[in-house]
């Protein structure tokens, strides 16, 4: 059993870390704002989530486990609406020039 | 070498860095973040000497940590202090200049405020 | 070389670099960004060093609030970039080079040579623990064995919004600080500033109610709900208030008055000035520290918010 946990852990948050680094590499890389936040959502929610999601088998209680997932949704909440207030931000200073 | 030693030399280099900072940026607010890069090294410096220092089940020394909890909040404080005064000075003169030569307004015309 | 280690490494690393990034850089903008991200990566260092009480305080305090605090300073004075002129010589350059230096490799010395076994006060916070009957050392040495200086730094708290309120220019003496935010009602923003205050306070008030027995405490807690508080503030949800409001300063010396009314209460029926007695020492801090998470939460957001600006009625 506790075979299977940790090999859930291991996969799930390799997968986490293979997003974060295609986020960090599109944030660098992309041209203009938009593309560049298209690649920091991928990073932020698949790969906090997937990071989230190896953990929880490894929590010791239900508590811990709740806290991991409230995490990953503030996460989503904060991720998602910088995203809109950076892309407003974007649009408006591009149709400003 | 371990990474308690590590972070040792990156806090020593921070310190290094912000004094630099401090002393060649010529405006004001590069001056406070050099300052406030300058007291996240010192912090740090005490956060080694008291993981050094783990004893009785406890994995750093909470006396020192006590202190830096308090230190952050002071220098929090006293960055919020700074900025008020240099948002003033903005204001009043349009200018953020720290050189006694220039006279208030000269070389730069107001702007916001 | 483990991998622990090895991460330690690339951590420190990425925190030098950043550090050198905020200083060289040439916009006051990207230093700003630059300085945040240290703030949250330095609090990522505190984690190592198994101080989570002080990564919590640095990553709300450094890198939360104070992000905000020179983000906006930064923002306000982009017009300001200064003339050639004001930049220093290449001698002074050399100079500053030199001494920093030095003064990086002495403390990089010190940090090497530092004596075996080290000093330490653990096993005295430890076997004292009985006294206060909380389990967080770090909140025993605060509210307890070293209360005299958390009692001064809320002094040093108020201090400091006393000084930037006696920066407020005449018009608006004793009116509210900051502009007042205007925020299209169906933003985003606005949705969030409905969605996360009732989130953020639970979680503020959890933080500061684990501090007895686990990392947190009133710093970490306070530090939130200011957050919150000015999350409704920048939507246009609330305003900041008049700073010659009554209730407003009777929150903000409520946590170091308090602190002094219990500091002098053991003086005079204890044993010293901010004695506990052990029986009831558990309630007492408590009931500080709820005092204090008010008074931090009402000074963090009120320095955040800077001196006034409008007057009362506007």
């Amino acid at each position: 059993m506790s075979l299977l946990r940790d090999i859930i852990t291991i996969v799930a948050v390799s997968a986490g870390a293979f997003f974060f680094l295609a986020g960090t590499v599109g944030l660098l890389r992309f041209p203009d704002t938009l593309t560049r936040l298209h690649a920091l959502t991928k990073a932020d929610n698949l790969g906090l989530g997937l990071v989230v999601l190896g953990l929880l088998p490894q929590a010791a209680s239900l508590r811990d486990g709740f806290k991991l997932v409230s995490i990953w949704l503030l996460g989503l909440l904060a991720g998602a609406t910088v995203s809109q207030l950076i892309a407003r931000a974007a649009r408006q200073g591009e149709s400003a020039r | 070498m371990s990474g308690v030693t590590v972070f040792g030399l990156c806090a020593a280099a921070a310190v290094g860095l912000g004094l630099y900072g401090l002393i060649t940026n010529p405006q004001p607010l590069r001056k406070i973040i050099a300052f406030n890069l300058l007291g996240s090294g010192v912090f740090l410096l005490f956060g080694i000497v008291g993981r050094r220092g783990a004893a009785a089940g406890v994995g750093n020394d909470p006396v020192p940590q006590a202190l830096v909890i308090t230190g952050v909040v002071v220098a929090f404080s006293a960055t919020a202090l700074a900025i008020a005064l240099l948002l003033r000075l903005f204001q009043a003169t349009g200018s953020t200049t720290l050189s006694n030569g220039a006279p208030p307004g000269a070389g730069s015309t107001p702007s916001g405020g | 070389m483990s991998i622990a280690t090895i991460f330690e490494i690339v951590l420190a690393a990425v925190v030098l670099g950043l550090g050198i990034w905020t200083i060289v850089v040439r916009e006051t903008y990207s230093a700003t960004v630059g300085y945040v991200a240290y703030g949250l990566l330095v609090a990522l260092i505190w984690v190592r060093l198994d101080a989570i009480d002080v990564a919590l305080t640095e990553a709300a305090i450094g890198g939360g609030l104070g992000g905000v605090l020179l983000l906006g300073a930064a923002a306000r004075l982009r017009d300001s970039e200064p003339t050639v002129a004001d930049a220093p010589g290449k001698a002074v350059r050399v100079c500053a080079a030199i001494l920093s230096a030095l003064t990086a490799a002495a403390l990089a010395g010190a940090v090497l040579v530092l004596p075996d076994p080290a000093p330490t006060l653990a096993p005295a916070a430890a076997s004292n623990a009985w006294a206060t009957s909380l389990a967080n050392p770090v909140t025993n040495v605060l509210m307890a064995f070293r209360a005299m200086d958390t009692m001064l730094e809320k002094v040093v708290l108020l201090l400091a919004i006393i000084g930037v309120w006696s920066l407020t220019p005449d018009s608006a003496w004793g009116g509210r600080p900051g502009p007042r935010h205007q925020a299209d009602p169906h933003s985003v923003l606005v949705f969030l500033a409905r969605l996360l205050p009732p989130i953020g306070i639970v979680v503020g008030i959890y933080i500061f109610w684990t501090g007895a027995n686990h990392p947190g405490g009133a710093f970490q807690g306070g530090a939130i709900l200011a957050a919150m508080w000015l999350l409704a503030i920048m939507a246009g949800l609330a305003d900041t208030p008049p700073v010659r409001s009554r209730w407003l300063r009777l929150v903000l010396i409520a946590g170091p008055g308090l602190f002094l009314v219990v500091g002098l209460a053991g003086l005079l029926f204890g044993a010293a000035f901010l004695s506990y007695p052990p029986a009831q020492a558990k309630p007492l801090i408590l009931g500080i520290e709820v005092a204090m998470i008010l008074t931090i939460a009402a000074t963090l957001g009120l320095l955040l918010a800077g001196a006034p600006e409008r007057s009362a009625r506007q």
